[in-house]
């Protein structure tokens, strides 16, 4: 079966034919060719695939895309300003060396903007228990853990 | 001037594209009139293959093509083969059995490739997938390494199922030194058996050009060049200049991503037949039962001591569990980065380790970072932890006492030392975990219900194997060396083609400031260009911590070459004598005179050769250089791990981990420091939460994230972390490796905490919950 | 994943009239159990019929004798609830543990009951808490409504429209995580209604169950050594890689002393 499903990414208003069964994933990546959000498992485990749909992180390979029809998507490839400049988050991780191979990366920063806004200052703790549905193979966590504390307290304009 | 980058926190160049979204891995490349692969796979551990029914496949919507093993045969595809020959203790060579791509009248493990569909989508794919009808007639499998021998036949090439049975050292000698020993400690235990799971998932993606008669392959590769080498000559008989591998951004390997597997074969044959652009990205339910999985040793290990903890003579049983075939390297992991390595830091006189390697009914086994190294570590480091319990020792002393402390240092099992200070790693280590305010801290746990326990590791790794020619008469059917080029642009700023690969580690900068620092050049000048067998001369790739001690060397030395070029053009444009011309930061100069060309101006002038000495020099400034490495690098260091045990649940916190590691000259402590809190989180997850398992009839358990536990964040502690500096001495960099440390120390460091918070002598990995509430319960 | 034909209600009457002419359609909620089973080709429904533009399913009440959460209330939507942290304290935190935050985020309350996975939060504070599972037909007492592993009292096409959760004196939920999928191995929500006390376990079993014993025990005397010293039963219990009945029976009792503990305070 073939559905219409409409929705605004990163701002821009689209739509497409699609068969049912295809995922939010799936659309971004492979009718939108937006290839930021990335898959690294099929158990909803590793959050490689984290957007946000209406300012809440959710899993892209979790839902149809359907589930987001005329929602407000934003990927990885939306968050930096218009002219290139990073957004707060992504310098943080760039500057606390809070990414490795890169995979993980896009789901840890969308998992990461939106937990700050709820925690301008957050705790180690709260940040670890943040990154519940990110796996990392990389960093160890350490500098992930570092980098979203900073971006936290960057995006409140704290030191 | 410019303020030196060896050895700063320079911020990573690739990051841009990666915090951005526009990183490139394989599953991101979409070729023109792409097609999808979906592989069938077996269902049985082992089973004899009796009919494949393709029909509904071929006729489902979509379907481009179905193959099995019969096409692959027809087609003289041939096995896949494996690059180190192991010789076994009479003098034979170890049993290779056939690897087809896809299975061939047999399956041997479960999710082996039975066939493959390609089809106009990948959903159109897997549908007609399932509509494969295989008629197995299932046979009785064999998982556990110990109980190989004498089951029923896997291959009929080995009718035992033992791939090689191998030993080093003198065993008579180490016999009569354990028959005069004081005291013995002897352990028994399973390395266990580890998936690496590096978050991107295999793919692969492979087109094939009529015009140009030629193939380009995108797949998620640690090493292009060994993949073509190995895919070209040995298995589908191509022309090497046909084949282009590209190995674009590559979301993690740990050593999952070094060989050539069958996917990458088939979709590259499969390119040909259908004049199509074939991808296949593995779900991550498939990464599972088709990566190569780690470790999997089940050992007996025993340490004579004289009275005082002098250690006499080491003695290792193992049993290597090589899984159904043999993976690329697999036969080298358990005999000679294991076997080597068991002198680590001590100056043990007498050690004999055999190793039999069988085959099993489960996924091929092979290197998973560190590969070898990690099994060693743990050998020496868990019975010496064990032996100085049992003889009253302090642990820490028990391990001076038996440091190696003259350089260089011949051990017993081949291995030659170059350097190193363990002593120096021990002391900072313990004064930064406070173990003298260890035991205050055992009893403040208690108030709260907790067992508090501390470990040591003290482990040694041996980067970069090396020579080539060593390595080739030790069975090695590659080379060991590397290659770099340095093409310097007529503005004078630079490309550098490296054969090492990046997929994580940021070569992009590393690398950079090496190039960077040497010439005088801003950093930004610099790029780094690897993982394209078409761009970059040749490569063996990046494993075993090998990156920069060996791939950063032959940059080096191509940048001797450069500057020595450069300076018989400046030698020419400031008619001085070559012997004159002096290179400093950028500049070339004439020694004690202010006459001078930057580095740009000769450049300039060697593209655009007006004022030149076109009659004794070529004009350009383009050098490459191949590098063959004299001796392995020994990367040494000290762990401290603190841990919490639960005494209601079993559960263990890991408190406190401090790791003290000497990696020779650093080039970037930022990027280092994040490969040792990586490795430490793999060596805590083998420690802690991972452990491969399958069933009796082969059926993998823990076959997704749901059932096999990678680390979470809240699993680990923030680490802390310093290095000791003790220069490699023989590569110009100084520089040893760091890629593979953290999970080479830190199973043995929290195992020996969390045994010593229970009191008890031994415990498996991973130490659950569970696992460790068993403990107490049968304790209690 | 395999084809479905995809439908859109706008309200209930709809997704009931849809349901009655799908004999093998589902009910989408969340996705995050459905989706995930759809994706592993573990189950092939037919027909999708997705709950999410139906309103009716999303209110929110709490007053001061009970809490009423539509069926399509997210589990972050709870956990954040200022009437639920003050009404139910517990029910609040549970919700706020469940998964990751990205699942609840899109998790709901009535996608957790009516899957009851064996492992999942919710069934245990609906059990202990003697919540009232409100349907589109019936209202449905919690201790008849899990009936085994995956099993509930819901009839073919049956939608649960919300569910009343009566407010305790004081409860608290206690959850032992599976290391590799963060579902509880054992988790044990503990109730306190003044003299009565209902204590719910989930990850044990087939399916959320009552422990007797330990609400014998507690209503005689609210406090953790009234638990401390109860020896659950092994058999039946759930037996897998990383629990076996022994020691989730051991589990069961320092989750509900743990439980009573954090009640208290």
């Amino acid at each position: 079966m073939s559905v219409k499903v409409s929705m605004k990414v990163n701002g821009k208003p689209v739509a497409a034919d699609l068969e049912a069964r295809t995922l939010l994933v799936t659309f971004i990546r492979e009718h939108l060719r937006l290839t930021g959000t990335h898959v690294g498992c099929d158990t909803a485990q590793c959050g490689a695939c984290t957007v946000l749909m209406n300012g809440k992180a959710i899993k892209s390979c979790s839902i149809v895309a359907m589930q987001a029809e005329g929602a407000d998507i934003l990927t990885i490839e939306g968050v930096a300003k218009p002219d290139g400049t990073l957004h707060p988050m992504q310098a943080a991780f760039k500057e606390n060396h809070g990414l490795q191979c890169g995979f993980c990366t896009p789901g840890m920063v969308m998992n990461a903007l939106d937990f700050a806004k709820s925690h301008p200052d957050p705790t180690e703790e709260e940040v670890r228990d943040s990154l519940e549905g990110n796996l990392c193979r990389c960093t160890g966590y350490h500098n992930i853990v570092k980098s979203i504390m900073a971006g936290a307290r960057a995006m409140a304009g704290k030191p | 001037m410019t303020a030196p980058l060896i050895g700063a926190r320079v911020q990573r160049k690739e990051d841009y594209r990666f915090l951005t979204g526009a990183g490139m891995y394989t599953d991101d490349v979409a070729l023109p009139g792409q097609a999808y692969a979906a592989f069938v796979r077996s269902p049985h551990a082992h089973a004899r293959i009796k009919k494949i029914a393709l029909d509904q496949a071929k006729k489902s919507p979509a379907v481009l093509a179905v193959y099995t093993g019969a096409d692959l045969a027809a087609a003289k595809v041939g096995g896949l083969p494996c690059g180190w020959l192991i010789t076994d203790v009479n003098g034979q060579p170890m049993k290779e059995p056939p690897y087809p791509p896809l299975a061939q009248g047999k399956v041997r493990h479960v999710g082996e490739r039975v066939a493959v569909v390609i089809a106009e989508s990948l959903a159109q794919a897997r549908d007609a997938a399932e509509l494969i009808e295989v008629d197995y007639e299932v046979l009785p499998a064999v998982v556990d390494p110990v109980k190989a021998k004498g089951a029923p036949a896997i291959h009929e090439a080995a009718p035992d199922n033992a791939c090689y049975v191998w030993a080093l050292g003198d065993k008579a000698a180490v016999d009569g030194a354990f028959a005069k020993a004081a005291h013995v400690t002897k352990l028994d235990f399973v390395n266990n058996r580890l998936i690496p799971n590096a978050i991107e998932p295999r793919a692969a993606n492979a087109t094939y050009s009529r015009a140009e008669a030629g193939y380009t392959l995108y797949v998620a590769s640690q090493n292009p060049h060994v993949e073509r080498l190995l895919m070209t000559a040995f298995v589908l008989g191509l022309p090497e200049n046909k084949v282009r591998v590209v190995a674009p951004d590559v979301g993690g390997g740990f050593g999952s991503k070094i060989y050539l597997y069958p996917e990458d074969v088939v979709v590259t044959w499969a390119a040909k037949q259908l004049n199509r652009p074939v991808k296949w990205t593995a779900e991550r339910t498939e990464s599972f039962v088709s990566d190569a999985h780690g470790r999997d040793h089940v050992t007996t290990a025993e340490l004579a001591l004289d009275r005082d903890g002098k250690f006499l003579a080491l003695r290792v049983r193992t049993t290597a569990n090589l899984g159904a075939y043999l993976s690329t390297f697999a036969s080298c992991i358990p005999t000679i980065l294991y076997a080597t390595l068991l002198a680590g830091q001590y100056t043990t006189p007498l050690i004999y380790c055999e190793v039999t390697a069988v085959f099993t009914n489960t996924t091929p086994v092979d290197a998973y970072r560190g590969a070898g190294r990690p099994e060693a570590t743990y050998v020496v480091e868990r019975l010496v932890e064990t032996a100085a319990r049992e003889m009253k020792l302090d642990p820490a002393g028990i391990r001076r006492k038996n440091f190696i402390r003259q350089f260089p240092y011949q051990t017993p099992v081949a291995l030659c030392y170059d350097t190193g200070n363990y002593e120096a790693t021990l002391d900072a280590v313990m004064k930064m975990a406070d173990v003298a305010g260890f035991k205050q801290r055992k009893e403040e746990s208690l108030t709260k219900g907790k067992l508090r326990g501390l470990g040591y590791a003290c482990y040694i790794e041996a980067c970069g194997i090396a020579p080539s020619n060593v390595a080739g008469s030790l069975g090695a059917r590659a080379g060991l060396f590397e290659a770099g080029e340095i093409r310097v642009h007529p503005t004078g700023t630079v490309t550098v083609f490296t054969g090492s690969h990046s997929h994580g580690q940021g070569h992009e900068t590393t690398f950079a400031q090496v190039v960077a620092d040497r010439l005088g050049l801003p950093i930004e000048n610099v790029d780094i260009v690897h993982g394209d067998t078409s761009k970059v001369l040749f490569g063996m790739g990046t494993y075993g911590s090998r990156s920069i001690a060996v791939g950063g060397t032959a940059i080096v030395k191509a940048l001797d070459k450069i500057v020595a070029k450069g300076r018989k053009i400046a030698a020419h444009l400031l008619e001085a004598a070559e012997a004159d011309i002096e290179y400093d930061r950028g500049v070339f100069k004439v020694a004690g005179t202010d006459k001078q060309k930057t580095f740009g101006e000769v450049a300039f002038a060697a593209y655009v050769p007006h004022n030149y000495p076109l009659d004794k020099l070529e004009p350009g400034l383009n050098e490459n250089a191949f590098y063959d490495p004299a001796n392995f690098t020994f990367p040494a260091g000290s762990y401290v791990c603190e841990v919490e045990v639960d005494r209601d649940t079993g559960a263990t916190q890991i408190v406190a981990f401090t790791a003290v590691d000497d990696f020779g000259k650093i080039i970037n402590p930022m990027i280092v420091e994040g490969q040792v809190h990586g490795g430490l989180a793999q060596g805590i997850g083998q420690a802690l939460t991972e452990g491969c398992r399958y069933d009796s009839t082969g059926q993998l358990v823990t076959g997704s994230f749901s059932d096999y536990a990678i680390p979470r964040a809240g699993d680990v502690p923030l680490f802390k972390l310093d290095t000791r500096e003790t220069p490699c001495t023989h590569n110009p960099l100084g520089v040893k490796g760091c890629g593979e440390a953290g999970a080479i120390g830190a199973p043995a460091a929290v195992m020996n905490a969390i045994t010593d918070a229970l009191g008890v002598k031994d415990l498996p990995m991973p130490a659950t919950a569970q696992t460790v509430w068993r403990s107490m319960h049968k304790a209690a | 994943m395999h084809a479905f034909d995809y439908h859109r209600p706008s309200n209930v009457k709809e997704a009931l009239a849809l349901a009655s002419r799908k004999d093998e359609g589902r009910y989408l909620a969340g996705g995050q159990s459905l989706v995930q089973a759809m994706k592993l080709r573990l189950s092939s429904p037919t027909d999708l019929i997705d709950l999410n533009a139906i309103g009716d399913l999303k209110a929110l009440k709490a007053e001061s004798d009970a809490v009423t959460i539509g069926a399509m209330v997210r589990h972050a939507e709870v956990a954040a609830s200022s009437g639920v942290r003050k009404a139910i304290p517990a029910l609040a935190s549970l919700a706020g543990i469940i998964g990751d935050r990205q699942v609840r985020h899109m998790g709901t309350l009535g996608g957790s009951l009516a899957n009851n996975d064996p492992a999942a939060d919710y069934p245990a504070a609906v059990l202990a808490l003697g919540a009232t599972i409100v349907t589109d037909k019936r209202k449905i007492e919690a201790d008849k409504f899990f009936k085994g592993l995956y099993e509930t009292a819901l009839g073919p096409g049956e939608l649960i429209t919300a569910v009343s959760f009566p407010v305790p004196k004081r409860a608290a939920y206690m959850k032992f995580k599976n290391p590799a999928s963060r579902f509880a191995i054992v988790g044990v929500f503990v109730a306190d209604f003044g003299g009565k006390v209902r204590v719910g376990v989930t990850g044990a079993g087939p399916c959320a169950f009552r422990q007797a014993d330990m609400e014998k025990a507690l209503a005689a005397k609210f406090a953790p050594e009234s638990v401390a010293s109860i020896k659950v039963k092994a058999d039946g219990l759930n037996s897998d890689l990383h629990a076996s009945p022994e020691y989730r029976a051991h589990l069961i009792t320092v989750m509900a002393k743990r439980a009573v503990e954090a009640a208290m305070k």
